[in-house]
């Protein structure tokens, strides 16, 4: 992609679009394609695979926010919308749908950069945090089936907990698998046998 | 946004977690409230910390409302049950020595089969059993004397029923003060990893969807502080429906074993959540299909009938007016200010506020405010049905 950010403009007003790739293009070097028509979103959006989604929307309702976030993968890249009116508790609504900006009343030539960049910001650090959840969690499974099936070796043979840690890892070795799956292959077949 | 303090109290136990969520995981503080929880010693106590004002909130076990608005078990404030905070949850549990005796007699531990359990239990009792519960008014005497009389062992008349801090339930039968107990988890895993007692049967053989825990306030609070009432009831519902939440899995048992929640492993916190119990030292496994359930299928909401059931029960026992007992249990589940909570939110609603207790075989679709919402199996393990009181 070099430096050149792709942007994916969904906007049915030809002026309004016209503003904003103006506007983009005098800020840096972008590759911008305009969708007018929201209809097929999806397959335009995966097909293209741009670096950011901007969407400008009049006045969106509930059902439309939370269909043009979706559709627009947010989890995958951030999703800025700017809106010229909003009703109560749609901006919570779209931070919940993943939306990574979202502008009322905003669309000014001179703000669009600035709301891109703090949009892809916040995007990336919130999958820095998505990560590191991931692991973490990944991390705590792990620990915990390890835990689990030392106390069913504890158990079953009446042993203390270092001895069957031990049992688990010799075993772990002996067959060049991970302390982890040698733990987690236990459980399942207790639970089998259960 | 500083939010307004709340004082809450809680028993140590599995099911206190809708509120240790609410708090934690900042669903009260999204109803810009904050809860400040206070973990009490005994039920006798945190009745009385609520009875008196000491706390504004409280979770409860279901039949403490109904007793106090039966005029039961001494002069209390008439306390509401504005929410179910959980179903089921229970675990009926014996000494070793009665174990022994039980499987000598060749029954088979197979923690399912209310029929074969109960009847292993008569036959092995010997003279009078000793039964430990955490409370008069709680579910858990309430299944015990259901399923006790039906088996043909009059309850609580035949038996001797102690009461017992679930905390303490492993000591109390370590100690040979009861040889059977009915308590809430952890405390029977407790006494199992203890190597002090077996467990028997899950409260969920007797009744398959029993009110277990209600978040329970005083009647006067209820009726002056409607919108706080209602931003607590919401956010403990959203902290049920994550619980509820596969995702959350890891989580939930790492936040309650916290030393000043339930200080206790979340290896032995994750049993009851998954339902997959530990039932004696030699480590043997049984799976339990709704041994506690969260906030899913209208979980939370507080069915009058459910209090009725309840108050019949009571009334039996205590020869009080079944007609009177059934109305004055049924108006303490305050469906009314439960729906009054959630209006204007997406939760959807039952219509009916009483339903059969014990009817439904499997989950069952009702009309609900905006469509369908399913009914889990309720049924009660001897077939009887509970119809409510539509006066």
């Amino acid at each position: 992609m070099a430096n050149t950010l792709s942007v994916i403009i969904v906007e049915p007003d030809p002026a309004r679009a016209q503003l904003i790739i103006d506007s983009l293009c005098d800020a840096g070097d972008y590759d911008v394609h305009v969708i007018a028509e929201p209809t097929g979103l999806a397959r335009h959006i995966k097909a293209h695979n741009p670096d950011i989604v901007l969407i400008d929307v009049e006045s969106p309702s509930r059902d439309t926010l939370e269909e043009l976030t979706l559709a627009s993968g947010p989890l995958d890249r951030p999703v800025a919308m700017f809106v010229d009116r909003s009703d109560d508790g749609l901006s919570t609504a779209a931070i919940e749908a993943g939306v990574s900006a979202y502008v009322v009343d905003g669309l000014q030539s001179q703000r669009v950069k600035p709301v891109i960049d703090a949009a892809i910001a916040r995007f990336r650090m919130f999958q820095r945090m998505r990560t590191e959840l991931a692991e973490t969690k990944r991390a705590l499974e792990e620990r915990k089936v390890i835990d689990r099936a030392k106390g069913m070796l504890m158990r079953a043979r009446g042993i203390g907990e270092d001895e069957a840690y031990a049992l688990l890892r010799k075993t772990a070795m002996d067959q060049g698998k991970r302390v982890a799956d040698v733990a987690n292959a236990l459980v399942t077949a207790a639970g089998l046998l259960a | 946004m500083k939010g307004t303090v709340l004082s809450v109290g809680f028993m140590p136990l599995v099911d206190a977690a809708p509120l240790i969520v609410a708090q934690e995981m900042g669903f009260a503080a999204e109803e810009g409230i904050a809860l400040d929880l206070r973990r009490a010693p005994s039920w006798s106590s945190l009745r009385d910390m609520l009875s008196f004002g000491q706390v504004e909130a409280a979770h409860m076990l279901s039949p403490v409302p109904v007793a106090s608005a039966l005029g039961l078990g001494g002069a209390h404030a008439k306390l509401s049950a504005v929410s179910v905070l959980s179903i089921n949850g229970t675990v009926i549990g014996v000494s070793n020595a009665l174990a022994q005796k039980m499987r000598g007699q060749g029954h088979s531990f197979d923690f399912h089969d209310a029929y074969a359990a109960g009847n292993a239990l008569i036959a092995a009792a010997g003279a009078r059993l000793r039964i430990g519960v955490p409370f008069p008014f709680s579910m858990h005497a309430e299944l015990l004397y259901y399923w006790l009389s039906a088996l043909g062992l009059p309850a609580p008349q035949g038996v001797d029923i102690k009461t017992v801090p679930p905390s303490l339930m492993a000591e109390a039968i370590q100690a040979g003060e009861i040889d059977a107990f009915c308590v809430g988890e952890p405390w029977g895993s407790i006494a199992v990893e203890n190597g002090v007692g077996e467990l028997l049967l899950p409260g969920s053989a007797i009744w398959a969807f029993a009110p277990e825990k209600v978040l329970a306030v005083r009647s006067d609070w209820a009726e002056q502080e409607t919108a706080l009432m209602g931003r607590l009831i919401r956010s403990v519902c959203r902290a049920g429906r994550w619980l509820a939440d596969p995702s959350s899995r890891l989580l939930r048992s790492e936040l309650l074993a916290r030393p000043e929640y339930l200080n206790v492993s979340s290896e032995i916190l994750d049993r009851s959540f998954e339902g997959r119990l530990v039932i004696s030292k030699a480590g043997a496994e049984r799976r339990v299909d709704q041994f506690m359930e969260f906030n899913t299928a209208a979980a939370c909401f507080p069915w009058r009938s459910q209090a009725e059931w309840i108050g019949g029960q009571l009334a039996a026992r205590l020869g009080l007016d079944r007609p009177a007992a059934l109305a004055a249990a049924g108006s303490v589940f305050r469906s009314d200010l439960y729906r009054a909570a959630h209006a204007r939110t997406s939760a959807d609603m039952p219509i009916a506020s009483g339903k059969v207790e014990g009817g439904v075989e499997v989950p069952t679709a009702v009309a609900s405010e905006s469509g369908q919402i399913i009914l889990q199996p309720d049924r009660f393990f001897d077939g009887r049905v509970f119809e409510p009181n539509l006066s």
